[in-house]
Formats: C-alpha cells, structure tokens, sequence
C-alpha cells in the first residue's frame, strides 16, 4: 500500500534522514520505534507531504506522492496525527472536527462520521462546544484522532498517540488505534513506548540516527538481542 | 438576542447621527476616524484572523489614494519610451476602484511574500515595503509631484434622481459616504470570516502545520486574506483621497499603520466588532481630551490609556466586554454543547 524508498531529508544541511526505506501492506499496523531525534516523526512528516525530500522516492497505492502537496496526499487516503500541539486550540470541538473533514464535500457523509465519532468518544459529544484548549491532555489526544479519522482515511500516520497522557488513558489510546486497524483501517505508528508499540504491532522498524537499523515482525523485534538492551531494558 | 441586535442598533445610531449631531468639526473627525477604522477592519483580517503582523499596513492605504486621486486627475507616465503613457482624468469612480484594484494587486504580492518570510521577517518586510512606497511618492515628481503634493482632487460624486450627478462636497455627505463603505467592508469580512475561507484563516492561525496537515493550502488563503485587506486599506485610502482633496507622500508615515494596530488590537482582534470599538476609542479621544486638556497632557492620556487597557484586557475590550456580559446575564441554560452537559449533570 505504502512504499517509502530510501528517503532523505535534510533540516538546512544536517541530514535528518538517511536513505530511509520501509513498507505498510494493506491492513498492516506497522510501527516506528527508535530515541527521540531518530527520524521519527520526521519520516511521518515526509510522508504526508510536510517536509520536502531530499531523494528517494514514496508510492502510495503504486502512485508516486513524493513532495506532492499535504492536500493532495490527504485526498488519496493518508491523514496525519500529529504530535505535541494536536488541535487547534481557540476552535471549538465542533469546529476541529471539521476541520478534519475539510476537504470533503459530502455533508451528509460528514454529519454521519461525526455521529460515529461522538459514539466512540462520548467525551466529545459532551466537550461539544467548547475551545478544545480547554480540553485535558487525554481528551485532546481523542479529539487529535477523531479529527484525522474525519477525512475517512485507509492510512493513519500516528505520532507519539501516548506522549505526555497518565498510564490508564495510555493504554486506552492503544486500544483505540488497534480498534481502529480492526475495522479495516491501516496505521503506521511512531511510539517512544516501544515495548507496547512492539506487543500490539504487526511489524516494526527501529530507527537509529535517522537510519533503519532493524525490521522485522512485532514478536521477533521483542526478542531481538540489541532491541532488548537498548529499547526494552532487558 | 441582544447580541445579534447590537450591530443593527449601532448601525442606527450612527446612520440618524448627522440629524442631532450638526457641528461640522464633530463630523470632520467622525470622517477621518471612520476613514481610520475601515483601515483598522481591513488589518484586522490579517492581524485578527490569520495571526500575520503586516507592519506596512499603510502602503495599501496610500497606495488606493495615490491611485485614486492620480487616475481622477489624469496623469502622463514617461518611461523612456518615445512617446509619454497619457491618461485623461477618469470618472471619480472608476478612479476610487482603480485605487482599490491597484492595492489589491500589490496584497497578492505581500500575500504570496508572506508565504516565504514569517514572523519578525516579514513584520520588516511589510515596513520596508511601505518605506519604499513612501521614497517613490517622494521622489517619483514627475507622477507624484513629491512633497508638492497632488492638489485639487475633485470628491466622489452621487447621482440622484432630479439632482444629476452631484459632488462630494460636504461633511455630512462624506460622513454618510464612510458610514456606507464600512457597512459593506463590515459585511465583507463577516461573510468571510464565518465561511470555510475564514476557519481556513482561523485554523492557520491556530497551528499552522496541522492546518496544513488538515489539507489547507496555506498560500492560497493567505494570498486571499492579504488581497481582500489591502484592496479594503486602498477603499478607505481613495476615500481619505477625494475627501482631504490633497494627497502628499506623508500618508505612507509609518505612524499611520502603529495608529491601526492599536485601533485593532485594544479593541480586539480577530472579532469584528475590535477594530470599530478600538477606532471610535482613540480616534475620538483626542478630540474629546481637546477642550479639557493641553496639548501634552492629550498625548499623555492618550499613551496611558493604551497601556492600561493592553495590561488589564489583553484580549481587547470587545471580548473583555463579551465576558462580563456573560457573567451579568440571568443564568439560562446557554444554547448547544453547554446546556447539553449541564443538562446532564442535573439529571444524574
């Protein structure tokens, strides 16, 4: 579905990414581990079209989307969570929800997402219309999904979806992403949390100094001697 | 209710003015005030509503006068060709939408500049810009006359039935003139800013890279913000042309563009009524400091209150206002989200 092939991106001149290469197959939740300044979060900004490459090339259901502009890759099917600042914070939730659908033109389509949304996050539907500012970090963090799930995407780019929520509210975001790969939806995921993100993932890359080091499926990554040592503490 | 109100209720006030009001300074500073506001509306677009300091904002301003008044007086172009680029003085109309078009032109500049420099580079870049505008008006004598001057700008004319075309003349009709502009600028930026432009404008103002992320073109709103505001900036400068008659290379003064800031940010930006409410403030406080104090003691009121009310209202006075508002007001249950959650608290 998704082919990123040898990837470069540079910040100015200090390389960002080096030759980066990875695969999402349809259905697939894949996930990005790695320490903070790896590539991360730079290799989800590549892909939806934030950040320009330096070389390489990024196929999207055997279309080339390299440098494509955001919108153009959001229309083909890819919307982007990102992390840190998640939603806009003077607009109500409401509005943020729309945002989210910004593209689309079918209101009725739209209306019924909403209605879908507000069943999975009740919270939402409560929160309706105040300044998502206001929001607590855990109901932020749902409002940043439901607003990506707004463009009825086939990927999902997450970053850091458990980034600075309490310990129940992390395991409750986990679940929600693999709710969300179970109905059909593919998910390509950039977790610091690597032993969750390895446990609940089909497959992972680890990413080191803007590089893939490893890859593999989310169990043989788990037992992996290097993996243990440096990510998991074993 | 009463907040959708309050606009219709201002509006008439300010339409029946004329009919009590009938000393002619008054209406002299109404006319430059309002002239003033519509500038300040216009700023508030990009101030208010997509977050981008245009420092220069004046440039439209004097760019829509010199246009304006240029195209009503007719003027000959020399350059370097053989033969002169003459144009013959225009209809006052064609003049003023001559001067509009021409600001907006140079909006879409800045606008799509604006997409490459951001933040403290291009707050500079919009003042060199109306530096610039300034050296040509002063320098380009042939066209401008410099600091001659352009003299004798006929006003804008009305026809009305029995009358024929009548000029401009006087303040009340001036007065009633801005009144009209600002109404239709007002209306402008309102359908604007509730339209998917306008939360596009908002969105990019919030956060930027996830409204891009969200599939907003960031240049393309950025570009129709700026060419909306400056083709508004060069309204009010056509009106400040063929109102004053008399054009000098002074309106580009950099004091000009700080006055609309503050018209916009006291009063409140990104809301529509800030720039109206922060306008009429401290374009009529001046005059209304006249008759009780000095010269220097205005200027001193006038500086103290700016920092007074930026320290304890941030915001601006409108939303301040809004907020107390809030607090007056008998506890009903409030409309949408809110009464929806505390409905439900009740009740559990």
């Amino acid at each position: 579905m998704l082919r990123v092939d040898g990837i470069s991106v540079r910040y100015g001149r200090i390389p960002a990414l080096r030759r980066v290469s990875l695969e999402v197959g349809e259905g697939e939740l894949v996930t990005l581990i790695g320490a903070n300044g790896a590539g991360k979060t730079t290799t989800l900004r590549a892909i939806s079209g934030l950040l320009p490459l330096a070389e390489g090339s990024i196929t999207f259901d055997g279309r080339s989307i390299a440098n494509a502009p955001p919108r153009t890759i959001l229309d083909l099917g890819i919307a982007h969570c990102p992390e840190g600042r998640r939603v806009f914070p003077q607009l109500s939730v409401r509005e943020n929800l729309e945002m989210g659908a910004y593209r689309r033109r079918d209101r009725a389509g739209v209306a019924a997402d909403m209605e879908r949304m507000f069943q999975r996050f009740p919270r939402l539907l409560e929160r309706l219309g105040q300044a998502a500012g206001t929001l607590s970090g855990g109901e932020q963090q749902m409002l940043a999904i439901a607003r990506a799930l707004m463009s009825r995407p086939r990927l999902v780019l997450f970053d850091e979806p458990s980034l600075g929520l309490a310990p129940n509210l992390v395991e409750q975001t986990f679940a929600i992403v693999s709710d969300i790969r179970r109905e059909g939806t593919t998910v390509l995921m950039v977790e610091q949390n690597a032993y969750a993100a390895l446990e609940m993932c089909d497959r992972a890359y680890l990413l080191e100094g803007g590089a893939v080091m490893e890859h593999g499926t989310g169990r043989a990554m788990l037992a992996n001697d290097h993996i243990q040592r440096a990510y998991l503490g074993g | 209710m009463t907040q959708q109100l309050l606009p219709w209720l201002f509006l008439a006030f300010m339409a029946t003015l004329p009919l009590w009001m009938t000393d002619l300074y008054v209406l002299h500073v109404l006319v430059s005030t309002g002239i003033f506001i519509i500038g300040a509306m216009s700023l508030n677009l990009l101030l208010g509503y997509t977050g981008q300091l245009s420092l220069g904002h004046i440039a439209f301003f004097g760019i829509g006068a010199y246009t304006s008044a240029l195209l009503s007086l007719g003027f000959d172009l020399d350059l370097g060709g053989a033969e002169p680029f003459v144009v013959g003085p225009q209809p006052v109309w064609i003049a003023f939408t001559g001067g509009v078009l021409m600001a907006a032109a140079f909006g879409g500049l800045i606008g799509k500049l604006a997409f490459r420099v951001r933040g403290a580079y291009f707050v500079i870049v919009t003042i060199s810009f109306a530096q610039v505008m300034r050296m040509v008006a002063l320098n380009w004598v042939d066209l401008t006359e410099g600091p001659m001057a352009l003299t004798g700008i006929p006003p804008l004319s009305v026809w009305l039935p029995g009358e024929g075309v009548i000029g401009l003349y006087d303040k009340l009709s001036n007065y009633l003139l801005v009144l009209g502009v600002a109404v239709v600028c007002y209306v402008v930026i309102r359908h604007l800013v509730d339209s998917r432009v306008g939360r596009a404008m908002v969105a990019l103002r919030e956060n930027e890279p996830l409204a891009r992320s969200v599939g907003i073109d960031v240049t393309r709103y950025l570009v129709i913000a700026t060419v909306i505001a400056a083709g508004m900036a060069g309204a009010a400068g056509g009106l400040y042309a063929h109102y004053v008659r008399i054009v000098d290379p002074d309106v580009f003064l950099f004091i000009y563009t700080v006055t609309m800031v503050i018209m916009v940010i006291t009063g409140g930006k990104g809301t529509l009524a800030g720039p109206i409410v922060g306008g009429l403030l401290f374009g009529a406080l001046p005059e209304v400091l006249r008759e009780v104090a000095r010269p220097e003691v205005q200027w001193i009121v006038y500086g103290i209150a700016m920092i007074v009310i930026v320290f304890f209202l941030p915001q601006g006075i409108v939303p301040a206002a809004g907020r107390l508002w809030e607090r007056l007001r008998p506890r009903r249950p409030a409309p949408g989200g809110t009464a929806l959650r505390a409905g439900k608290e009740t009740s559990a």
